[in-house]
This record gives structure tokens, C-alpha cells and sequence, in this order.
């Protein structure tokens, strides 16, 4: 008899956790549909492949406009770094002792220069640039280091089509890659 | 009040002020128990307040119900503090260290949790605040602070480390704050990633989740999915209270075991999608340097580590005779399942004890009683965790990385306590 209540209870017992178990996999019907229209407002990410690139263009001689006025104060006049990062030269570095990472030598992908300079540049007023003064200046930072002629345009389809030169460089994550012998009695001590 | 440079300067009982500007340049910590600060200067003691006499604290009453409507410690620990580089060309971008030889314990308090910013604090009225979830879901949602905390809730104790912490490369620190600094640890209270996903339904080729931030730099990484089903969270509470400004308030994601910066604060957007973004952070500045010229992208976890937090640099054993080595140890894959303590450089380790709770991706306190003699000894730590990783030496480190890569450098670090007290790094 005992035994029978218990594994009535243990039935009781198992429903009530199964319940739980599928009203926490059921929807709660907690916020509102996002629109097309907030959506393309808020969606500013650029990925490798230049996906979500907006209409425009730019050259690189107004891409000098561009960062000698917004840049330049933090980058320097050539992109050479101040205050703000080196974004210029470093190319053949990477393996040295004294790595310089800049875009020209590290960056893998062009398109991230637009999706950064536009979400985050210039420090002091990012997302003021307009489309076009993003892509004239992503293609005076990439003439900067060689990656562009001088007369050149860019737009969705040419920034999305460059490659960077040390795009194929980038590997993935092989740790754990150190091994410490856990030494306890009669270890070499701290080298 | 007409000296506002007095420490006591808020306080309504004259005699607390005479006794602390008696006590000359007080600094946190004062002596502890034999152990003393390198820039600590012990308060001159009154022998007044000392046995037999009645302290004088005890002759008036206190500071009034109400003189602090938002408690801050006393001002005798005013020293301690977050611990932020002189110097800088700028301090948008910047970090500020922990503390981390000053406090006890495995919860940082929140006034002194490790920052690490990319384009400053935005000042964010929740009432104003979306979070917009969007890309391979059946269903793009925005939600307010309101509906997100209408979601069942959880709370639970979680590290959180600088992916940098420390580089590789000298000048390495003097202090422990100095060295791992960038490392706090939290009681966090949010919901379930994974229940808010499930919300929106999640689409076939949803592997990644790229979160950005509402700050200046509008912040952006991308995190598996996986691991948005499995521990993530979306914080708007630490330690009780809401966020600081500083941690992201009114929310932040919460990836426990994976690099700081991927924790995006402020958090306005998630983007479902099948490749990860790219972006800025997650190519060009989080990425691991390599002796051969490649990166290691998408280097997540945070390796188990450990260091002694006393004694340890800057500090000074005042005598010979019984000390407690305490420190902290962690690990992104899980739980500390032992951690060693060497006093000899290394030459054999003794077994700490481990104080509980040892959560998973937490820190956890060690201990291990020690009788120092006076002599010149050189202390360090090694944590091992459930997944019987063992923490390397710097040496280990090198000799597989290189001193480029910049982050994750989970070193162990030995300090060097000198014949007359004094620890300093013994790597440096």
C-alpha cells in the first residue's frame, strides 16, 4: 500500500516535471515583431564577403579629403598612427620579431574596413560619415599601402573583390598547445 | 569642512578626522596582520584609543542612519581602487584593472570590477534600450528591458578575463593587479540566451549569433552557436544590483569561459546567421600572432590559470614566522580541480586547499599555510582543471607561442619575496 502511494507520487512527481520541462520549450510570447524597416535601420554589419554593402561609391583622391580631415589628427597625415592605430605599411613583418599590424599587412578582408570606419569612425563622431566618404576613405587607406591605384573607385562590388594579402594567413584555434609536465617532488625549478 | 583634502572630510565626529589626519597619508589596506602594502603607510598608532583606554569611537555616537544613501567603504580604504594606467594617448579605448591584491574572497565588488572599453561608457536610458534579435529566425523580435526581464531568469558566479591579461612580452608588472588585474568575478542574474533564441525560432544554418553593442564602437563579435545553447546569458543584474555603466548597462551578454571582450555590453542587436561577421575585432585586433606570421582566430576560451594574490608584488612580510598563501584560480573549460603551491622556485609543490564553493568558470580561493623563515624564497601557483589541463610556466608558453601573440597568456607567475619582505615579480 505504501509502496503503491510512493509511486503514485513519483508518477505525480514526474508529470509535474515533464510539464515544466514543455512549457520551458513553448514560446512565451515575450516582445513585438521587428520590421523590415528597423531592421535595415539597425543592421549596419558588413561581413567578409561584403554582404549588406550599401549603394555608393568612392575614389581614393576624395578618400584623401575624407582622412585629412577625419583621420588624420589620430592616424597621422599617411596613416603612419598617433593616437590611434598605424593603419599603413608592415607588409613582410608578420613573421619578425617586431610585427607591425596595420591594414595592409594584417587585415584579411577588405570589406571590414567599411563595416568598422562606418560603426566606429571617426572616434569622436562614428556613424557621421556618409556611405560614400566611407568608401573613399576604406580606398585611400588601401592605396595608402599599395593595395589600390590611385585613380580608383570603390564600390559594393570592387571592395568586396580585393584581396587582402595576408587573407590566407588566419588558422584556428589548436589549444590546448602547451603541455606543463606537472612536475611534484624534484622538478628543475622555475625556468 | 574647510579642508577638503582631509580623508575625513565627510565625517560629522571631529575627533574621527583628528585621528585621521593623524594618521598621515592612510592608503588601503593599512598593516595587515604582517603583511603590508609597499605603499601603505601604517597609521601612527594613538595610544589613546589603544587597550587600556577607551577608544575614542566609542565615547560619541556615530554617523547617523542616512549619511550614505548609497554605502561606500571606509575611508580608511580609499586606497583601493581600480587600478588604471598613467599616460595613455587615450582613454576611450582603454582598460582599468582589478585590484586584485586588495580583495578577499571570489566576488569582485562591483565599484571595482575590471573595465575594458572600445569607444567609452554611453550613458543608455533602459526605457530607451531595444534589444533587436534578428537574421535565420522565424520570427525577428524586439524587446524592451521590461520584456526581457519577463523571461524566467537565473543567476550564477562567472569569471570574466581580458582575452590580454597579461601580454607576453616586459615590462611585465609589479603587482598582481598589474599582471591578471583585467579578471573579475560576478554573481550574474539574466536569462537564458538559449530561451530567447528559442522565442524568435531558430532557422536551418543558424551557427553563428554576431552580437553588437549600443556603445561607440559599436562593438561586434560573433559566438557560436553552440555555446549560445549552452551557458550563454543576457545579464542586466551583477552581484544583486543592476549593471554598471561600466559592464554594460542595462545589458550585456554572458559567455562564462570565453575572452572578455566577446561579453558584449550594451548589447542591442543579434544577428542569427551561418558564417561568423569578420569583424574588426575578431580579425584584426582578437587574434593570436603566431612565431610563423599566422593568427589564431576565434580563440575563445580562457586557459586555466592561477596567481598568488598574498603575499604577492608590491606587498611586504613585516615578520618571520606563519603566513597564509591565498590566491585565485580559474579556468573557461570548468571547474579547478586542484591547484599547487610551490615557496622552493619551483623545486616541489605542495597541494592547496581549495575553498568552497569551487564553481565551473568561476574563481575559486586557494590557501596554503606557510611558516616563511626569513630567507629569500620564490612563491608561484599552478592550477589544473577538470579537464586535467595543467597551467604552463611562461617559459612553456614562449617556447610554443612566441612572445607576439599578445593573448592568452596563462602563465604561471612566481613572485619573489626578498630577505627583508619585500615580494616583487620574480619574472621581471
Amino acid at each position: 500500500m505504501r509502496m503503491r502511494e510512493f509511486c503514485i507520487v513519483m508518477l505525480a512527481a514526474v508529470a509535474i516535471v515533464n510539464t515544466t520541462l514543455a512549457q520551458a520549450q513553448s514560446r512565451f510570447g515575450i516582445g513585438r515583431p521587428a520590421t523590415p524597416a528597423e531592421i535595415a535601420g539597425w543592421n549596419i554589419d558588413i561581413d567578409r564577403d561584403g554582404h549588406n554593402l550599401r549603394a555608393g561609391s568612392g575614389s581614393v583622391s576624395h578618400g584623401r579629403e575624407v582622412f585629412d580631415q577625419q583621420c588624420s589628427a589620430c592616424h597621422g597625415a599617411r596613416g603612419e598612427g598617433g593616437v590611434g592605430d598605424k593603419l599603413v605599411g608592415g607588409q613582410g613583418t608578420l613573421a619578425t620579431a617586431k610585427p607591425v599590424k596595420t591594414v595592409g599587412s594584417f587585415w584579411p578582408y577588405a570589406p571590414t574596413l567599411f563595416d568598422y570606419i562606418r560603426r566606429a569612425m571617426p572616434q569622436n563622431a562614428p556613424q557621421s560619415l556618409s556611405n560614400e566618404d566611407v568608401y573613399a576613405v576604406s580606398a585611400y587607406i588601401l592605396n595608402l599601402n599599395g593595395l589600390l591605384p590611385a585613380d580608383a573607385t570603390l564600390d559594393a562590388k570592387t571592395l568586396s573583390a580585393i584581396k587582402m594579402p595576408n587573407r590566407n594567413m588566419f588558422v584556428g584555434d589548436p589549444r590546448p598547445d602547451v603541455k606543463n609536465p606537472n612536475c611534484l617532488t624534484d622538478c628543475g625549478g622555475n625556468k | 569642512m574647510t579642508e577638503p583634502t582631509d580623508p575625513g572630510d565627510d565625517l560629522a565626529v571631529t575627533s574621527r578626522r583628528r585621528f585621521l589626519r593623524e594618521g598621515g597619508a592612510l592608503m588601503g589596506g593599512a598593516v595587515l596582520g604582517g603583511l603590508a602594502g609597499s605603499e601603505v603607510s601604517a597609521a601612527t598608532e594613538n595610544a589613546d584609543n589603544l587597550p587600556p583606554n577607551i577608544p575614542e569611537w566609542m565615547k560619541a555616537p556615530g554617523d547617523p542612519m542616512g549619511s550614505q544613501l548609497y554605502g561606500s567603504p571606509s575611508p580608511f580604504e580609499k586606497g583601493v581602487i581600480k587600478n588604471i594606467p598613467k599616460n595613455l594617448p587615450q582613454y576611450f579605448s582603454a582598460s582599468g584593472r582589478t585590484p586584485l591584491q586588495d580583495l578577499d574572497g571570489i566576488i569582485t565588488p562591483n565599484g571595482l570590477f575590471y573595465e575594458r572599453h572600445h569607444g567609452g561608457v554611453p550613458t543608455i536610458d533602459p526605457a530607451q534600450h531595444r534589444l533587436m534579435l534578428h537574421g535565420l529566425v522565424d520570427k525577428p523580435l524586439i524587446f524592451t528591458m521590461d520584456d526581457l526581464r519577463r523571461f524566467p531568469s537565473q543567476s550564477r558566479i562567472h569569471f570574466l578575463e581580458c582575452s590580454g591579461n597579461p601580454v607576453y612580452t616586459k615590462p611585465y608588472g609589479k603587482t598582481a593587479s598589474d599582471l591578471v588585474g583585467l579578471l573579475s568575478c560576478a554573481e550574474w542574474t539574466g536569462v537564458s540566451l538559449k530561451l530567447v533564441l528559442q522565442e524568435a525560432g531558430l532557422q536551418p544554418g543558424a551557427k553563428w549569433v554576431v552580437a553588437e553593442g549600443a556603445d561607440a564602437a559599436g562593438l561586434t563579435r560573433s559566438v557560436p552557436i553552440e555555446k549560445c545553447l549552452d551557458d550563454a546569458m543576457l545579464v542586466y543584474s551583477q552581484n544583486g544590483e543592476r549593471l554598471r555603466p561600466q559592464q554594460g548597462y542595462p545589458l550585456r551578454l554572458l559567455l562564462p569561459g570565453f575572452e572578455g571582450n566577446m561579453n558584449v555590453k550594451w548589447l542591442r542587436r543579434l544577428r542569427v546567421a551561418t558564417e561568423p561577421t569578420y569583424s574588426r575585432e575578431e580579425t584584426s585586433k582578437y587574434t593570436d600572432l603566431m612565431p610563423d606570421g599566422t593568427a589564431r582566430e576565434f580563440t575563445f576560451y580562457m586557459e586555466a590559470k592561477s596567481i598568488i594574490t598574498r603575499p604577492s608584488g608590491g606587498q611586504k612580510l613585516t615578520t618571520p614566522g606563519f603566513h597564509e598563501i591565498s590566491g585565485i584560480a580559474w579556468s573557461g573549460h570548468g571547474k579547478i580541480s586542484r591547484v599547487d603551491v610551490s615557496v622552493d622556485d619551483g623545486k616541489s609543490w605542495l597541494q592547496a586547499e581549495l575553498q568552497e564553493p569551487v564553481l565551473t568558470r568561476a574563481l575559486t580561493r586557494f590557501r596554503l599555510p606557510w611558516h616563511w623563515d626569513g630567507q629569500s624564497a620564490v612563491i608561484q601557483s599552478r592550477a589544473t582543471d577538470e579537464t586535467g589541463y595543467v597551467q604552463p610556466t611562461l617559459a612553456e608558453l614562449l617556447a610554443v607561442r612566441g612572445d607576439n601573440s599578445f593573448y592568452h597568456n596563462n602563465a604561471i607567475w612566481p613572485w619573489r619575496v626578498a630577505a627583508n619582505g619585500e615580494v616583487t615579480n620574480a619574472n621581471a
